[in-house]
């Protein structure tokens, strides 16, 4: 697998001053599981954190190591970790979401074969779903209020700008309307993350809009 | 305009080689505080794995009085009060304390790790979005890591954080508050005047700079 489209130095900056809502948190954690070089990548953001933080100090409290070492008296050994998981299309922090791997995703029919699954995240500006595309179908055409993230997971998609295929990242913004089709072949599975809402650009989708929370 | 900010938070800079000096005269003990020939640095891995492997209350003392106080510094400017920031750093080395056999010495140097804890923290504290990780790699951290490869991680912390000293002030005020979390891109843009579009080009050739002096350093090896 050779992941051609990437995360922005701007995005693993904000992941890793997590600064970023939690629906953009889970796609770049996702991609990260799936790509090495952005893993990379997103270690030496760590390290310019490791770096930020030896840069400045102040003083501690009278007796604040007593303290704490008083704590660590006090505390339960830590648990082992847990058995790892895996799945063939959901990398590991996504099957936290879902609750298993992709048998488990609860589609929701959204027409034309296309499904999607609405993936509980805590905030209010942001959302993330899976979406199931049939091999030769499209999405509604859609232009978005704010940053949208848009990872693949199964089969590929291509739209106007490029094709993307697994672990692949499309990073697209307000200015950005299109038309992905899924590759014939395989359905297409993606995990999207949205800032604001979608706007459908056909008058039947954005009246549908509401009822299927997109 | 946007100079304006930067005096607004007193950055009580210590040059972490003197220090590393003071610790070392704090904790004689049987010359295991190794120390790197040519940095005059103080092997913070070691003492981890010293806490990691006997419970080594004086290796973890050295570990407290360099890092604790820096989170601190790093919860405060992140907006915690000063008691909360109190509060968090003790739990934060409490977590070292806890976690020291998950830390990877091959991949990360204890700053950076503590970072990631402190970070992990602040979320919790400040009520920040929850942040999946990514999956585990498949290898855990080495029971014997690598001492090359040890002793690269954290000398990479320490050219990064020379390379961010040498950057200019502008740039630099930038990426730290980016890390500092406390203000979005578009509240700085708000509180400072300059365009979004400033402040992404600046931090973006902040990065570029970053990255060039640790490509020429890591030459020059």
């Amino acid at each position: 697998m050779k992941i051609k489209h990437h995360m922005s130095d701007e995005l693993l900056m904000a992941y890793a001053a997590a600064e970023l809502p939690e629906a953009f948190n889970l796609v770049i954690a996702a991609h990260l599981s799936m790509c090495d070089e952005c893993r990379a990548r997103s270690m030496a953001f760590d390290a310019l954190g490791g770096a930020v933080i030896e840069d400045s100090t102040c003083d501690m409290s009278a007796g604040s190591l007593e303290t704490c070492l008083a704590r660590i008296g006090a505390m339960s050994q830590t648990d082992a970790p847990l058995a790892r998981r895996q799945d063939s299309v959901l990398p590991a922090p996504l099957m936290d979401y879902v609750g298993g791997g992709v048998d488990s995703v609860k589609w929701r029919p959204l027409g034309m074969g296309v499904r999607q699954a609405i993936l509980r995240t805590g905030d209010k500006g942001a959302s993330a779903r899976l979406l199931y595309i049939p091999a030769g179908a499209s999405m509604p055409d859609h232009g978005h209020n704010g940053l949208e993230l848009t990872l693949v997971l199964q089969g590929a998609f291509r739209d106007e700008a490029d094709r993307f295929a697994r672990g692949d990242v499309e990073i697209a913004d307000a200015s950005v309307e299109h038309t992905p089709v899924a590759e014939a072949g395989e359905a297409c599975i993606c995990l999207v993350a949205t800032q604001g809402s979608l706007k459908f650009t056909a008058l039947l989708p954005r009246l549908a809009q509401p009822f299927f929370r997109i | 305009m946007f100079d304006a900010i930067a005096p607004q938070k007193a950055y009580a800079t210590v040059n972490p080689r003197l220090y590393a000096a003071g610790d070392r005269c704090m904790t004689p003990k049987k010359g295991n505080l190794r120390l790197t020939a040519d940095a005059e640095q103080i092997d913070w891995s070691a003492l981890v794995f010293r806490v990691r492997d006997d419970q080594d209350k004086v290796a973890f003392a050295a570990l407290f009085r360099h890092f604790a106080p820096r989170v601190k510094a790093f919860l405060m400017k992140s907006g915690a009060s000063e008691a909360l920031a109190e509060e968090c750093a003790q739990d934060v080395m409490a977590t070292l304390w806890q976690k020291a056999r998950l830390f990877d010495a091959e991949r990360a140097s204890v700053a950076t790790w503590v970072f990631t804890i402190a970070r992990n923290r602040r979320i919790d504290a400040l009520r920040k979005s929850r942040r999946p990780e990514p999956e585990e790699l498949p290898w855990g951290p080495e029971p014997e890591p690598d001492q090359a490869e040890v002793l690269e991680a954290q000398q990479e912390t320490e050219r990064l954080g020379t390379a961010l000293a040498q950057l200019p002030l502008k740039q630099r005020v930038l990426i730290e508050r980016a890390y500092f979390g406390d203000l979005s891109h578009s509240e700085i843009a708000a509180e400072t005047g300059l365009p979004l579009g400033t402040i992404k080009s600046r931090i973006r050739l902040a990065l570029e700079r970053l990255r060039h002096q640790m490509d020429v350093k890591a030459t020059d090896k």
